[in-house]
């Protein structure tokens, strides 16, 4: 494989799906593209970013504890992500979501070194099995499997559609929390149902990105919608959007490149978002005064 | 086990940082900027990184990255808090540069990187020389100065920034330096705990405290004395148990002791709503601020 741009773009597009890797990559991306941005949506929406970046931190003692058990690494993501969101369900039950509360963040931080520190452990118990904490944590994609893509399918099918049953009410607890719980509507269910579903989507995604760098697709390309439209279902739509356009661009350009795809999509998720927000920025209507950085239904809830 | 010199390295290194670690970590918690510490955390790693990229001191890109990092957080919001989705971004990116840097390392002089690397994001606080040593409790000094002499102004203005702007307090310069304190003891502290555990020691020493006492200042003294106390025993541990690393030990038991103090807490708040709607420790700054002014 010697893989080079020519000058004739439809040849090095045909080019990028001649390896199945590169097929299957691109595939894996397209579906953690559309989990994450989905996922992610709600996660700006609730202000939870401090809260999926733990999670996502969880692949490494995941992936880490999986290989010193002798099981599959996947296995590992997902098992770990998911106490996780139990860990961070549990010590904050009472607080709301968002960093309203010191105490909230003092628990999901607290869960998040724990969580890494037992991957050291493991790792140090355990040198020789991992190449190094770099692949799990900054992700690569050259080594996904059929398997794999079918796993994260299965994964994305079952969150997205337990997403979708979540949608509405979802969608009222995270605008107006207090109105929607007078309303009758379970907040506090919803709030561990939403961080299981965010664990799922979180250990699919990093996956392909790796671990520190799910953020490139869980939040950059919803927080670049949600500045764009307040509408749920446009802004749904555009993170999609973004999303896929951010992992295809990176997964391409990687390919072109000997340089690691996690510094290609972390950028490019980047530019998009500071895109949006150069342009959101002088909208003709907005008073200049107002609040700079929240989406306009979203006012002052707090 | 103090005959070794290594262990008088780390136990004076250790408990210094501990201390700055617990004293700023409980300001950390009560202003709700885990986050932002979270983040300064991480992008020390992408220092150290680029430092060695560029075959400079690693010190040097710790200190540098973070304290830009500070500043650019300071700079975007009105109390120099930034906004959680911003800080995430940006430091999502910078850790994607860090990728690259790393990349560019293993090309250049492979082998020796993922041992720094190891090091980096999770500290051996049992290999700093004498000399890194010294340093480090210097730092963390200079820090634990700042944090005691700007307390009271740091309190007021945490709590309530229109009453501290009322009485003259510079609310704005009080916010950047103390993230600009937060990232001195991020850079520092990478090299004994790493840069992706330091968090620990930040947020659950304070968090503890919190939970224990909404009392400040018997609050900033708990916290400090959690984080201090979690280090020493970390370290004793490690050193019995051969394949436990030091930072994880540490991580253990301070996420242990807020285990307990939230357990705690919890128990003693229901005991005392039975009696009383009473006010629970975490519930929120008028009370406190009363206290302080």
């Amino acid at each position: 494989m010697n893989p080079s741009l020519s000058p004739n773009p439809i040849d090095d597009l045909q080019q990028l799906f001649t390896y199945p890797f590169m097929v299957n990559a691109l595939e894996a991306g397209t579906i953690v593209a559309v989990l994450a941005g989905l996922v992610g949506w709600y996660v700006v929406l609730r202000r939870q970013t401090f809260a999926s970046h733990t999670l996502s931190v969880m692949a490494f003692p995941g992936a880490a504890g999986a290989a010193l058990a002798g099981l599959p690494t996947a296995l590992g993501y997902y098992v770990a992500c998911t106490a996780a969101a139990l860990a961070i369900g549990r010590g904050s039950r009472t607080g709301r979501p968002g960093r309203a509360q010191g105490g909230e963040s003092a628990v999901i931080g607290t869960v998040q070194t724990v969580g890494l520190a037992l991957g050291f452990l493991f790792l140090s118990l355990n040198q020789a099995v991992l190449g190094g904490p770099e692949t799990l944590l900054f992700g690569t994609f050259l080594g996904i499997t059929r398997g794999q893509v079918l796993t994260l399918a299965l994964v994305a099918v079952a969150a997205l559609g337990a997403l979708a049953g979540l949608a509405r009410p979802l969608l009222f607890a995270s605008v107006d929390r207090e109105v929607a719980r007078a309303s009758g509507v379970p907040v506090v269910l919803l709030d561990g149902l939403f961080l299981l579903i965010l664990g799922l989507a979180i250990a699919a995604t990093s996956q392909l990105t790796g671990a520190l760098l799910v953020f490139a697709l869980l939040v950059a390309p919803p927080a670049a919608a949600q500045r764009l439209t307040a509408r749920p279902l446009a802004g749904l739509v555009l993170t999609v959007v973004l999303a896929l356009v951010t992992v295809w661009l990176g997964l391409a350009i990687a390919y072109f490149s000997i340089y690691p795809v996690g510094f290609y999509v972390s950028t490019i998720a980047f530019v998009v978002y500071v895109l949006a927000r150069v342009i959101s920025s002088r909208p003709p209507h907005r008073p200049p005064h107002g609040p700079p950085h929240r989406p306009p239904h979203l006012g002052r809830h707090h | 086990m103090f005959a070794h010199e290594f262990v008088r390295n780390a136990w004076l290194a250790g408990t210094f940082i501990a201390l700055a670690c617990g004293l700023i970590g409980w300001f950390v918690v009560v202003r709700a900027q885990v986050f932002a510490g979270d983040a300064l955390s991480h992008v020390a790693f992408v220092g150290a990184i680029a430092a060695a990229v560029v075959g400079v001191d690693e010190r040097v890109g710790l200190f540098a990255l973070t304290l830009v990092l500070a500043g650019a957080m300071g700079a975007l919001g009105r109390r120099a808090q930034a906004d959680d989705v911003t800080i995430g971004i940006s430091f999502a990116w910078i850790l994607g540069i860090g990728v690259l840097l790393l990349a560019i390392l293993a090309t250049s002089a492979a082998g020796a990187s993922g041992i720094t690397t190891a090091n980096t994001l999770f500290g051996s606080v049992y290999s700093l020389s004498a000399g890194a040593a010294v340093i480090a409790a210097v730092v963390a000094l200079a820090v634990i100065g700042f944090v005691l002499g700007a307390a009271r102004p740091l309190l007021l203005a945490t709590l309530d920034p229109e009453l501290a702007t009322l009485r003259g307090v510079p609310v704005r310069v009080l916010g950047l330096s103390f993230l600009a304190a937060l990232a001195v003891v991020s850079a520092e502290s990478t090299q004994a705990v790493g840069a992706l555990l330091l968090l620990g020691l930040i947020a659950a020493p304070g968090g503890a405290a919190r939970a224990l006492t909404a009392r400040p200042y018997r609050g900033l003294a708990l916290s400090g004395a959690i984080a201090v106390g979690s280090m020493w025993g970390g370290l004793a541990l490690s050193y019995a148990i051969g394949p436990l690393p030091a930072s994880t030990a540490i991580i253990g038991l301070a996420a242990g002791t807020y285990a307990a103090a939230g357990l705690w807490a919890h128990v003693s708040a229901g005991r005392s709503s039975a009696a009383a709607p009473a006010d629970t420790p975490r519930s929120g700054g008028q009370t406190q601020a009363g206290v302080v002014a």
